[in-house]
């Protein structure tokens, strides 16, 4: 396979990945806004996940709704919006437009038409939990078609391997920016304010039956637990490693020498993770111990992409 | 809205021999078309243009941010050539595309046709696309045309004329297969009931001549097709070809030449390339031979082509063949390399370069079609009927600081076949492109792209000057005359 088309393939789900998660993210804050009317700033922390704090002031001053969907959604300019991350997907859907089945093309290339429309704002504006729902069921679907249409070869491989990377990194960051309303100050625990916010991020990754179905008690160490550590949720880091360990070594099956750091790497923050318990990683600092692996996954992508991408 | 109230005017009409007259061919359409409920022939437009939208069936708009996209304006309805008037063109293609590449082979080798004085030596090595870099050079299989689009145009008494001959990555065939896919659905009783030839052949006789390039001793040749990337206005072509002939597509970029060897950067590593059709231009392919600031191509491609390890179609230097003033050459060209007369006539044209002609041009430029020999797209030329005093007399000017870039036409009047404009059927001037592959042997797309002036009155068809696309049926023998079924 071209190194290109693989790229490509590789990138494609991660966008779509991506626009999935800002799209939930946005929904369960908006959610959670009305739960929280009296809070400041509560758009901050999503801001900070998708873009940048700084950027969004200098150019819309205020966060009102209107300025942070555009923001979010419709603003090309912001690099990852969920309209930047649509145009990115099709524009490498379009590369590979003779490789991915013409289902898959039509979906992603149908939908960028539609968030392109002119009239798509005001649509927005009037239900954004309407519109969430939509971007969500859109990126959904294409998993979906995917894995019904196209052949599960080393293309799809590549691809898989990419949702679930951008998967962990999106989980990552969100629990980065979270991570003070899960390990509050002894004197906070029990507020119910936590719990409304522990929710919240649980429904940020459309964690939150499951975990329920896991847990009788929404606590810190029981949330961190289940996003870390759990191997059967298909959003925790641990799933999505091992996964990632999966895809990648059938990658590498008929290729001699070709891949072997990154499965190396790959297996190496995988190994330490499964063998750690929750109360070592909250004892060593949970804001420290998402930094090692935010690094560890840069230096992961880094290395995929020399030894499989571009050489 | 009957079409059978439509009026072809004082025009060749490609369906209608006169109002309410409809021609054989055309028999079985025009009745299903009266039979439809009002309305229901634009709803059927409208749904194949939202599918070719959605498709992506697109050419990119330069410099337009808004839209950077949009579609080739489509007609529903159309245009019909019965087996009595193709077999000539068929026959007459063959010839002129085998006469051209003898014509190459000649002027890139021993160059006979010139120390015989039947061209002038200067004209030829004057065309800008001629390419000094391949004198000498012998291509796979002598073949230096592989893929030509021949632009014919049909007269008032509907004589075909050849009007351009295009070489240089032609493109468009992407669009007959695909019209043809849209009017499957929306005439299927008309398919069913006439013998309308398939075009679904062309992807394989494509990929079957591309593999006959390979070197020989190549079990298994790697075949890819060469596009400038997503950004080129006809990378849906590039995309499309790649996919129904079950190659690879690549950018230059995903090529890299070691030992005048050419490889493609795989996910394995090196994997070697052995035939290339090329859809970028001459200039940029090769950063070391032609243009120094080209990103789009493969440094070193050339000299691999030179020794013989990779092939390129087309071959590189293959436009000086369709330079617009050596077109007006291309009777004696035939009739020089094949001793035959030509079948199809060329357009008769005057070649400015010649005094003689260019006197004649200037005296009649209010009744002539004036275009620049190395362009293309309908840029850089001027229709004397229709145009204003102001822009006959920057012609002329232009005409005589360089008499050597232009070459004039009598205005044909072209023919016609009924559109949908606004819901009424009125009359549009057509031209006709059929794409022609020459490997072991010629073949030619039983039919083409049918580009339509869409604006009332023009005769300017090119996609960038407002024109549009429409099937092209052409009649197989057997079933063909006869079958009457409009009372």
């Amino acid at each position: 396979m071209l190194s290109r088309v693989a790229d490509s393939l590789f990138w494609i789900s991660r966008y779509i990945e991506r626009a999935e998660n800002i799209a939930r993210e946005i929904d369960a804050n908006i959610n959670l806004m009305l739960d929280l009317p009296d809070e400041e700033r509560n758009w901050d922390p999503l801001i900070q996940t998708v873009g940048s704090n700084d950027e969004f002031y200098e150019k819309f001053g205020e966060a009102t709704i209107e300025n942070v969907m555009d923001f979010l959604v419709l603003d090309e300019e912001n690099p990852n919006s969920v309209i930047s991350c649509i145009a990115k997907a099709r524009e490498n859907a379009r590369c590979v437009r003779e490789i991915i089945t013409l289902e898959m093309w039509l979906h992603i290339n149908k939908f960028y038409h539609r968030l392109r429309d002119k009239a798509i704002k005001d649509e927005l504006l009037n239900n954004p939990h309407d519109f969430c729902t939509e971007i969500k069921i859109f990126c959904q679907l294409y998993v979906g078609i995917q894995e019904g249409s196209m052949s599960h070869n080393e293309g799809w491989n590549f691809s898989w391997l990419g949702r679930l990377l951008e998967r962990i990194d999106q989980t990552s960051r969100l629990l980065d920016v979270k991570y003070y309303i899960l390990l509050p100050n002894v004197s906070m625990v029990g507020m119910s304010l936590d719990i409304v916010q522990w929710n919240a991020v649980l429904k940020s990754v459309s964690a939150f039956e499951m975990f329920k179905k896991t847990y009788s008690n929404v606590t810190p160490q029981n949330v961190a637990q289940f996003l870390i550590l759990n191997k059967e949720f298909p959003r925790s880091f641990i799933y999505c490693l091992e996964h990632a360990e999966k895809a990648l070594k059938r990658i590498t099956k008929d290729k001699e020498l070709i891949g072997q750091k990154s499965l190396r790497l790959i297996g190496k923050l995988r190994s330490k993770l499964e063998f750690s318990t929750i109360s070592e990683i909250i004892q060593s600092g949970l804001h420290e111990t998402i930094d090692e692996i935010q690094i560890a996954l840069m230096e992961i992508d880094e290395t995929i992409r020399k030894e499989f991408f571009s050489f | 809205m009957n079409i059978l109230n439509y009026d072809p005017q004082d025009f060749y009409d490609e369906l209608f021999i006169e109002q309410g007259k409809v021609r054989s061919c055309a028999k079985a359409l025009i009745s299903t078309i009266t039979k439809m409920p009002d309305g229901e022939l634009q709803r059927r437009q409208k749904a194949a243009e939202a599918s070719f939208m959605d498709t992506g069936i697109t050419f990119a708009v330069y410099g337009n941010k808004e839209s950077t996209e949009k579609i080739i304006p489509f007609d529903v309805i159309p245009r019909i050539v019965d087996a009595k008037s193709w077999e000539p063109l068929e026959k007459g293609l063959q010839q002129r595309t085998y006469a051209m590449n003898c014509f190459l082979n000649d002027i890139y080798g021993e160059q006979k046709i010139l120390k015989d004085k039947v061209i002038p030596e200067q004209l030829v090595k004057t065309c800008i696309a001629y390419r000094k870099e391949c004198d000498g050079l012998k291509p796979p299989r002598s073949i230096w045309a592989h893929i030509t689009g021949t632009d014919l145009v049909r007269d008032k008494d509907g004589t075909f004329y050849v009007l351009e001959d295009n070489m240089r990555c032609p493109s468009g065939v992407s669009y007959v297969l695909q019209n043809r896919r849209v009017l499957k659905q929306t005439f299927p009783q008309v398919f069913s009931k006439c013998a309308i030839r398939s075009v679904d052949a062309y992807p394989t006789k494509l990929r079957e001549m591309l593999k006959y390039l390979a070197p020989d001793n190549i079990d298994e040749p790697n075949v890819v097709v060469l596009t400038p990337g997503i950004y080129n206005s006809a990378y849906y072509e590039h995309s499309f070809l790649a996919q129904q002939m079950g190659v690879d597509l690549v950018c230059g970029n995903d090529l890299v030449v070691q030992d005048n060897k050419v490889y493609e950067k795989t996910t394995k590593g090196l994997k070697q390339v052995h035939v290339i059709y090329r859809r970028i231009d001459d200039d940029f392919l090769d950063p070391k031979v032609f243009r120094a600031d080209s990103v789009l191509g493969v440094p070193g491609i050339f000299d691999a082509y030179k020794s013989g390890n990779v092939a390129l179609a087309n071959a590189p230097g293959c436009g000086v063949a369709d330079d617009k003033a050596i077109y007006s050459y291309v009777p004696k060209i035939i009739k020089y390399y094949l001793d035959e007369d030509n079948i199809i006539p060329n357009v008769p044209t005057y070649v400015c370069d010649n005094e003689k002609d260019k006197k004649y041009v200037i005296e009649n430029i209010a009744k002539m079609v004036v275009k620049a020999v190395g362009e293309s797209g309908g840029y850089g030329m001027l229709v004397g009927p229709q145009a204003s005093k102001n822009d006959l007399e920057e012609f002329k000017n232009r005409i005589n600081s360089n008499p050597r870039n232009y070459i004039a036409q009598p205005l044909i009047s072209l023919s016609r076949v009924p559109t949908l404009v606004e819901g009424n059927f009125e009359g549009r001037h057509v031209d006709l492109r059929p794409y022609i592959i020459q490997g072991k042997e010629i073949y030619v797309l039983p039919g083409g792209l049918t580009r339509v002036a869409l604006k009332r009155g023009s005769y300017v068809v090119n996609s960038s000057q407002g024109g549009g696309a429409k099937d092209t049926w052409v009649m197989s023998k057997q079933k063909n005359e006869g079958e009457d079924n409009v009372k």
